[in-house]
């Protein structure tokens, strides 16, 4: 024991081992009434080790060559040892991860986590967000199969879209005219690249985090309730108290995680699409092209948006203001409580209202367009702009009740 | 601009309906992977009617043996006709540029075919030519319209009842279900065991979280 304590101590002299622990971990005190949404967080953490883990191995394996990248992942399929499970692992990481973020910022929309002092946190977020969406667009064109080459053409078309610019940018973006070899090499140095500062980028979010302090259900200040010690009353260390509650929240999710892994990896055509086991073929559109589901709101609201002039600006202009949006929300609202447990009746409807008109757009994204479906996308898109337009506004009628000084159960 | 619109929908329309499933009913392939006598028989039709023009060039012999419960030496003398090496994968001499020459379009590789178009369309595909004066082999599908593919199986049908077709069919349907992904059966089964250990360590996990928290109020 004293052996381990003269070590810890000889690194404590040359780095802030213990420091470190116990100001993010031992001594790093949470509100002790976390509920289920507060899980996603770690879980983001741990689909992002997965991600990265898996992702180096598969790069063992595959060829980032317009030739042979459609047969390395099968080869990866067939050949590699577990090379099957380890690209499970990742695709279906891959739509675990977008689940995991968007109840984590569905989260922080209920319970107000964006309001200050937790500006910043939330706008790294939003970041951090953004680097997702990257990392997994270029990921998806790497199998190189119907559905990652076209998706990928008309996602880089919509850059081409820009005025003035844009057809010089798509050309820069691809390394060639159409989406080929030279964008397939450059889109795997980036997927392989972006990760790493995506991590980067969770590091900030959680010094962040523990500068300010988490947020909890009630939107409490716990930091305003400090006992003689200026330990927080509601406080609790997070280490062992929600490590070891992360820990069975992690084992919830790997069994939902591996029944997909194991019984579905598909998941009907949602993780990993049908057509993307044809070839990638420059000469054959296929009849529907739909992005995968993660990114089929926003698609819809590019769709929903007419053309000016026969420019598809508008739509692409509308679908980038729909993510741009999200950094303002601090802003946004003006209500004089955080968690929709004090908001009132107004702020429960709207949110209520967002949530299905973002579903609907997801659903709709998937879909060929009809003139039923274009007119719903476009009730969803304004549905979707007004919750965020609208909040300071409305945030500042709603009816709210008020806020207990500690905690509730 | 009305006559503009109008002309658009009705060229587009069609293309619409067929992107939609092309209103085909499918039926149910009801495909068993364990059924490894159904697997053997569908590697012999497979081998025999299909492996001539259309490879499957991502599936090896011997891998094949391997899952399906037969030796190589088995495999080698009833089944290999393209090839002599047991490490191989399925191949054909075939050029491309000449199947396009006489087919209008390459064969595609088959090797994944049922993960891109799904079983059910494979087995009803398979039992829906009909003839066509009108295609150059007189024969199109009611699945896929204007195929390039003749009715290759046309003997298979004719000579045999119906049931028998179907019941072959459905072999031929399990087998490229089984090379699309080699390792499905085995994954479900571990699937299962993997949950098992996944249960119990939740139960525990949520033992020891339940054990720490008794303190706090």
């Amino acid at each position: 024991m004293s052996a381990m304590k003269n070590f810890v101590g000889w690194i404590d002299d040359r780095f802030p081992l213990t420091k470190v622990w116990n100001e993010h971990l031992a001594e790093y005190y949470a509100p002790k009434n976390f509920n289920f949404w507060y899980f996603m967080g770690s879980l983001a953490m741990l689909v992002l080790v997965n991600q990265i883990l898996t992702g180096v191995w598969l790069a063992m394996s595959y060829k980032p060559d317009a030739d042979l990248a459609f047969g390395s992942v099968e080869y990866i399929m067939r050949d590699v040892d577990w090379g099957w499970l380890i690209r499970y692992l990742h695709s279906t990481g891959a739509s675990a991860f977008l689940i995991v973020i968007y109840l984590h910022m569905f989260r922080g929309l209920m319970y107000g986590s964006y309001r200050k002092p937790r500006e910043l946190l939330w706008i790294i977020g939003v970041v951090i967000y953004l680097a997702m969406m990257a990392t997994a667009f270029f990921g998806y064109l790497l199998p190189w199969g119907q559905m990652s080459f076209w998706g990928a053409q008309v996602i880089v078309n919509l850059f081409s879209a820009i005025p003035v610019i844009g057809p010089d940018l798509g050309v820069w973006i691809r390394g060639d005219y159409v989406i080929s070899d030279a964008t397939l090499n450059r889109f795997f140095a980036l997927h392989f690249l972006l990760p790493f500062l995506l991590a980067a980028l969770v590091f900030v979010h959680i010094v962040a985090l523990h500068k300010v302090g988490s947020n909890n259900p009630d939107g409490i200040e716990i930091k305003k309730n400090k006992d003689e010690n200026g330990i927080p009353k509601d406080g609790i260390p997070f280490h062992p108290y929600y490590s070891v509650k992360d820990i069975a929240g992690v084992a919830g999710f790997l069994f939902l995680f591996a029944a997909v892994v194991f019984f579905a990896p598909e998941m009907g055509g949602f993780f990993i699409e049908h057509p993307n086991f044809e070839p990638a073929n420059p000469l054959k559109t296929p009849e529907h092209i739909a992005p995968v589901w993660y990114f089929t709101p926003f698609y819809a609201i590019l769709r929903a948006v007419p053309s000016i002039a026969g420019s598809a600006f508008p739509g692409v202009a509308a679908m980038l203001l729909s993510i741009v949006v999200m950094f303002f929300l601090p802003w946004l609202d003006r209500s004089p409580v955080k968690s929709i447990r004090y908001k009132g009746v107004i702020f429960k409807a709207s949110l209520a209202i967002f949530v299905v008109a973002f579903i609907m757009l997801g659903y709709l994204g998937t879909q060929p367009t009809t003139e039923g479906k274009t007119l719903l996308a476009q009730i969803g898109t304004v549905l979707y702009f007004a919750f965020f337009l609208l909040m300071p506004i409305y945030s500042k009628m709603d009816k709210t009740k008020p806020v207990p000084e500690r905690v509730t159960k | 601009m009305k006559k503009l619109i109008l002309s658009f929908l009705l060229t587009v329309m069609p293309v619409i309906g067929l992107a939609a499933g092309g209103g085909v009913q499918l039926d149910d392939a009801d495909i068993d992977l364990t059924d490894q006598a159904s697997l053997q028989h569908g590697a012999k039709l497979f081998m025999n009617y299909c492996l001539s023009c259309h490879s499957a060039k991502y599936q090896r012999y011997n891998r094949m043996a391997r899952d399906l419960g037969l030796t190589e030496e088995e495999v080698k003398d009833n089944l290999m006709f393209t090839t002599d090496k047991i490490g191989d994968t399925m191949n054909i001499a075939m050029n491309p540029a000449d199947a396009e020459k006489w087919f209008g379009v390459a064969p595609p590789d088959l090797s994944v075919i049922a993960r891109a178009r799904g079983v059910d369309w494979i087995y009803t595909y398979l039992r829906s030519f009909v003839p066509d004066e009108k295609r150059p082999f007189g024969v199109n599908n009611t699945v896929f319209p204007d195929v390039g593919m003749p009715h290759v199986l046309w003997k298979l049908q004719q000579d045999q009842p119906a049931e028998k077709f179907d019941s072959d069919m459905r072999d031929l349907t399990a087998f490229l279900s089984y090379i699309s992904e080699p390792i499905q059966v085995e994954r479900q089964r571990l699937g299962v065991w993997v949950l098992l250990f996944i249960a119990v360590f939740f139960v525990l996990a949520y033992l020891l979280k339940k054990e720490y928290w008794k303190d706090i109020h």
